[in-house]
């Protein structure tokens, strides 16, 4: 049992850790205060959602403590992992482990993450160099790290090729060139395939051409989704994990400044997933493996494992939506807005 | 004196001693729970469970009352209907075993169509909710009593009424038909029984499991069974006592119509609260069709009033109103019941005491039906048993709620 050495059951955990975080939410239903504010509760939540949001009816209730999960999605965002170069070589060490997430506010997901994060760090090398990834898993169940590129038969971390299924407590070093220059992406690869990827193995893995691209603000996005009652099918979706997060806390940008999106589909269950920018238009380079655009458009599909890049400039200053265009997906979490300052 | 010495010698009072196992278990029970289970420890994932009682849809909102029907504790901390998160506020932020809260949802619904609703718990399990086209919850208003009150005097109060016009009738046939249309009226209160029970425990399986579920119908079976043979025995003891053998006799007639019109009067209560509920959630198609078919439906009811009464030289029209109003009037109070307080456990219970009454019923009937040779099933009771059967399945057919 995961919580074993903590000897702590499942429920207590969720007791304590409900009570631990000083989220104000938790606090406020912590709170007999249905009597004191009566039936004025469900109007000041309106309001709530009205201040946060602006757009009434939209969004989950209440928001989620980036303290509770240790990471935040507003980091995430422009979080960029570059390891540590060893002796010409690129290195990182990631370590699954199983670990309690909240997805949406007040939901729980026991997820699978590499160094505690869903998505994973966001792995970011130059084209041609050697890249080392030190792989420990600390969890209950074996797991791998497949990467997409191109690379030898051993490194592909799939079961039963090389070292393949990587058991509880064991570690092994995947080693590789990093090539073609794009937007890649990495996670586990072992069966039941869907089962270890969603549960939250996979993060964005950039390598960059050989000359880089122009300077920009560059946002990580890696689209996800979470089956919490285990039907294979998704109940919450998010960009990366916890539902409407951006719609609460927008993401920041300038005006006119170069924005480049990097973009990744890791969703389980569903074909397809989508992204559309309001009152804007982007360049789109699918995969990140040509320099030219394919595309200018404001919508984009990727199906399961699909990523591009996507730039664009905001041209005027305010508040734009972003979210998926599939919108059973936007109202279940899939959605957000950009701030644009001056 | 040699007794009470006795007694004294003990020093312990009898209730006492048999109140000491109790005492010890009360403890026991306290220092279970303070100690919180010593050596008992849960596995498995938290069973989350539960059962949507009542749906309330007023405009832009959804209401529904829930009761945790699973072993554990449950967090509601999102509400998605139609695949889109809504926002909402609820009376319990954790309901505890058994315990229910009003769940609001907002949401602009739109009348005719269907939503599903799904609670997600903190432990992001789901509970699904359907509800089939949409319609606005009647106010409990004055006129909407009113509206249920007519209702119910449609079919229950004047179709039992318009039955028991038959009385004239049966007074004049041929003794041995006497017979055969007590043995009609076992046949259709049979079916009524069995309807009830079905009834019953269909609408148990919508409510919280922990209840009882389908054993409530049966509980109350028992318990409206036992009941009556209680009312049946004590007011036989009461009126061989204060009557001479002619009155005595003249009276089980009464007895007998007196019984089956309150057991009637059970089944409209449950009958009534089935129509009620349908009402308030949209799902009675009000009518010609359904107030005619009740009608047919339960003038048989006041048939089987006066059959056993037929032999009795007065008829008394006050004694006889009372009985048509026992066994009618209850559908309003049903109707009442079920179009503003519904709850499937309540209802499994109401149909079940509405069966065990009529099994009673049946119970004190079927002797008047043997004939001269002492036999039960004559011709001319099969006769009647399956005239009653096929006469409320066929107007049954009318009504379909």
């Amino acid at each position: 049992m995961k919580f074993g050495q903590g000897k702590l059951s499942r429920r207590r955990l969720l007791g304590s850790a409900a009570a631990a975080s000083a989220a104000l939410p938790v606090l406020h239903e912590l709170v007999p205060h249905r009597n004191l504010h009566g039936v004025d509760a469900a109007a000041a939540e309106h309001a709530h959602g009205m201040a946060a949001g602006g757009v009434a009816h939209t969004g989950a209730m209440g928001s989620v403590d980036p303290r509770t999960n240790g990471f935040d999605p507003q980091e995430i965002l422009r979080d960029f992992d570059e390891g540590r170069m060893v002796g010409g070589v690129r290195e990182w060490e990631l370590v699954a482990e199983e670990k309690e997430i909240e997805v949406a506010p007040g939901v729980k997901y026991v997820a699978w993450a590499y160094n505690g994060r869903v998505p994973a760090p966001t792995l970011r090398a130059r084209e041609g160099e050697r890249l080392r990834v030190r792989f420990t898993n600390g969890s209950k169940h074996p797991h791998t790290i497949h990467f997409h590129g191109i690379h030898t038969a051993p490194a592909d971390g799939v079961a039963g090729i090389g070292a393949g299924n990587i058991a509880p407590g064991k570690s092994f070093t995947y080693e590789f060139d990093a090539t073609p220059f794009g937007l890649h992406l990495y996670h586990c690869h072992t069966m039941p395939l869907a089962e270890h990827i969603a549960k939250g193995l996979y993060g964005a893995f950039i390598i960059d051409p050989k000359k880089g691209r122009p300077p920009a603000d560059e946002l990580v996005m890696v689209m996800n989704g979470f089956d919490t009652n285990f039907d294979r099918s998704n109940e919450i979706y998010a960009v990366n994990t916890v539902a409407f997060d951006y719609l609460h806390r927008p993401v920041q940008v300038k005006r006119g400044e170069l924005v480049r999106i990097y973009l990744v589909n890791a969703l389980e269950f569903d074909l397809v997933n989508s992204f559309h920018v309001h009152a804007n238009f982007f360049d789109y380079y699918p995969t990140g493996t040509k320099l030219e655009p394919r595309d200018f458009t404001d919508t984009v599909i990727q199906g399961q494992g699909e990523r591009g890049i996507l730039e664009l400039r905001f041209p005027h200053p305010g508040k734009y939506m972003f979210h998926a265009h599939v919108s059973e997906f936007a109202e279940l979490g899939w959605m957000g807005f950009f701030q644009v300052e001056e | 004196m040699e007794p009470t010495a006795t007694a004294q010698g003990t020093r312990r009072p009898a209730w006492l001693v048999g109140v000491a196992p109790l005492v010890v278990l009360a403890v026991a029970i306290g220092l279970f729970v303070l100690l919180d289970a010593p050596g008992l420890d849960r596995i498995g994932a938290p069973q989350e469970e539960l059962a949507v009682e009542r749906t309330v849809l007023k405009p832009d909102e959804i209401q529904l009352h829930v009761r945790n029907d699973g072993a554990d504790p449950v967090q509601v901390r999102q509400v998605i209907v139609n695949d889109a998160f809504a926002a909402f506020s609820q009376s319990d932020d954790e309901i505890r075993r058994l315990g229910g809260s009003e769940i609001d949802v907002d949401y602009p619904w739109i009348e005719g169509e269907n939503y599903e609703v799904l609670l997600l718990t903190a432990t992001g399990a789901t509970i699904d909710h359907t509800i089939e086209a949409a319609v606005e919850t009647p106010d409990a208003d004055l006129g909407f009593y009113g509206l249920m009150a007519l209702i119910g005097i449609y079919v229950g109060v004047i179709p039992v009424g318009i039955g028991m016009l038959w009385l004239p009738w049966i007074r004049g046939v041929d003794r041995r038909w006497i017979g055969f249309l007590l043995a009609f009226t076992v046949g259709l209160l049979g079916f009524l029984g069995v309807e009830a029970l079905l009834e019953g425990t269909e609408i148990a399986g919508t409510g919280a499991e922990s209840f009882g579920g389908a054993a409530l119908v049966w509980l109350g079976a028992a318990g409206a069974f036992l009941a009556l043979a209680g009312v049946d025995a004590w007011l036989r003891a009461r009126r061989g006592t204060a009557d001479g053998e002619g009155r005595g006799l003249a009276a089980a007639g009464y007895r007998a119509a007196f019984l089956v019109a309150l057991g009637i009067g059970l089944h409209n209560l449950g009958e009534g609260l089935a129509i009620g509920s349908a009402y308030a959630v949209g799902s009675l198609a009000l009518g010609a069709t359904l107030v005619v078919g009740f009608a047919l439906h339960n003038t048989t009811e006041g048939l089987a009033i006066v059959a056993p009464v037929a032999q009795e030289r007065q008829a008394s029209l006050r004694r006889l109103a009372l009985l048509g109003l026992l066994a009618g009037a209850p559908a309003v109070l049903g109707a009442w019941i079920g179009a503003s307080a519904y709850n499937p456990s309540l209802a499994a219970l109401m149909f079940g005491i509405g069966a065990g009454a009529i099994a009673q019923v049946v119970v004190q009937i079927a002797p008047a039906i043997r004939d001269g040779a002492g036999r039960l099933l004559h011709p001319l009771a099969v006769g009647g048993l399956l005239t009653g059967l096929v006469v409320m399945y066929v107007t049954g057919l009318m009504v379909s709620l």
